[in-house]
């Protein structure tokens, strides 16, 4: 194998409490208890240990990263470390004071998320009373602290429909960015598959209204957004190749190659509490399980995309065949990827259905 | 003209391999050399031709030549979003 590179970034997963419920979130089930999370200290040595292994953006993330105490202070560390800070955040605890705190400890940007465009959808996704109006005002406070703010929307079957008023959402609130992500089905959202996954009609007038805004909102409103799995013949490129660009830390200190590879039941993750980044990264066998292409089955063995792609994402190999050395089933190629046109015909027919009927 | 950096962008060195890179919200760039010259004299509170008269003197070149590329890789650095005027 060519030598390892160092990685880009970190997601730092401060905490899994949040007080929002998101029927999609990619955090465990077994959620991490506050005493067990890492401390301050031990954040501050990760981010300088990532910093010195290569890492050049932080996201701070969690769960809800403001429902600890010390994110001040943690961003602090990050700004001192040298990394460059992005906090993920729902928003509903942000205040101007504290906004003002996280402005002079150093951070960089502010990525909040929107579960709906309509206030009763969105606090129904969310599973929180009240949380539209305090995001709407916590992006005003991020804007009025003069730091970018990006609006993140992920969407599904329950809130494709209101693509258009996410887009005047994300420009009536003031955001540079807009990022429109699909839900990944593992964990709770594979549990929940039928009632998320899009139909092929639906995304296709959803890439229609992306495409139009993109041009309408040209330097204004830079729209992200990426046909999902189910619906493409390629799998992506999972955080850039297993162990190539992107590590994750738990609230609890495990190491990870991606946030959701946790759900790939009998791996074991390094824990930063027994071992340095760097040994985790470079040595660990969590990370180099799926390194390179050494480890690919076929068809990815010696396919011409396996150095784009890197074979796809591990943990939705896993969640769907109970194998996460197989070649991720949204690839065409995959002998599995039957698995994926039956889930969206099932899902499409369920809905068809619904529409004769009614 | 005082430039300065966007909001959320700034220049970094990036010593793990040992480059500066333009840092901003979701994206990073690598700026080439003549950029990165600028680009470490912005700190808002310069105008051009401070950054000017520096680069003239550091590269004891003259301030006319100096003063034309700078100009174009100052507005194509804000076209670019990194900087601001
Ligand atoms: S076979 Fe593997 S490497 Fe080739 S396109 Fe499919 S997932 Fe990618
Ligand atoms: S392995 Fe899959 S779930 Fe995990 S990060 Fe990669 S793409 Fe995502």
């Amino acid at each position: 194998m060519s030598a390892i590179e160092p990685p880009l970034a970190l997601l730092a997963e401060l905490t899994h409490r949040c007080p929002l419920r998101c029927s999609y979130c990619s955090n465990p089930t077994e959620l991490t208890r506050a005493r067990e999370e890492l401390t301050t200290a031990e954040w501050a040595r990760v981010f300088r240990e990532a910093a010195a292994l290569g890492c050049l953006q932080l996201h701070l993330s969690g769960g809800e990263p403001t429902a600890r105490r010390d994110i001040v202070e943690i961003t602090a560390a990050a700004r001192e470390a040298g990394l460059y800070s992005n906090l993920i955040t729902s928003g509903v605890l942000l205040n101007a004071a504290l906004m003002a705190r996280l402005v002079k400890a150093g951070l960089d940007h502010v990525q909040l998320s929107v579960q709906d465009a309509d206030e009763a959808g969105a606090e129904r996704i969310g599973g929180m009373r009240g949380a539209q109006a305090k995001k709407r005002e916590a992006a005003a406070l991020v804007r009025a602290s003069g730091l970018p703010l990006t609006l993140n929307a992920v969407v599904h079957r329950q809130n494709l429909h209101n693509l258009s008023a996410l887009i005047d959402i994300a420009l009536d609130w003031g955001a540079q960015r807009l990022e429109v992500a699909h839900v990944q089905y593992y964990g709770w959202a594979l549990a929940n598959r039928d009632a998320l996954l899009p139909t092929r009609a639906q995304l296709d007038v959803a890439t229609r209204i992306v495409d139009e805004a993109r041009l309408k909102h040209r330097g204004r409103l830079v729209i992200d957004y990426v046909v999902p799995d189910y619906h493409a013949a390629r799998p992506k490129a999972c955080m850039g190749g297993w162990g190539r660009r992107f590590l994750a830390v738990s609230p609890a200190g495990e190491v990870l190659p991606c946030h959701a590879a946790k759900s790939i039941t009998g791996m074991v993750f390094p824990n930063i509490r027994d071992t340095s980044l760097e040994a985790a990264w470079t040595g660990s066998d969590a990370f180099n399980a799926f390194r390179g292409t050494d480890w690919m089955p076929k068809p990815c063995q010696g396919c011409e995309h396996a150095e784009r792609d890197w074979g796809g994402c591990r943990c939705q190999a896993f969640a769907l065949t109970g194998d996460a050395a197989k070649t991720d089933p949204a690839c065409a190629l995959s002998p599995d990827h039957g698995l994926l046109a039956a889930a969206v015909a099932e899902a499409g027919e369920t809905r068809f259905r619904y529409r004769e009927f009614s | 003209m005082t430039p300065k950096f966007a909001p959320g962008v700034r220049l970094h060195e990036d010593k793990a391999r040992a480059r500066w890179i333009v840092m901003a919200p979701e994206r990073m760039f690598i700026p080439d050399e003549t950029a990165l010259e600028v680009l470490r004299l912005v700190d808002g509170a310069r105008d051009e031709a401070a950054i000017v008269t520096l680069l003239a003197e550091k590269f004891a070149a003259p301030a006319e030549e100096i003063g034309a590329d700078v100009g174009e890789m100052l507005r194509d650095l804000i076209a670019k979003g990194a900087l601001r005027e």
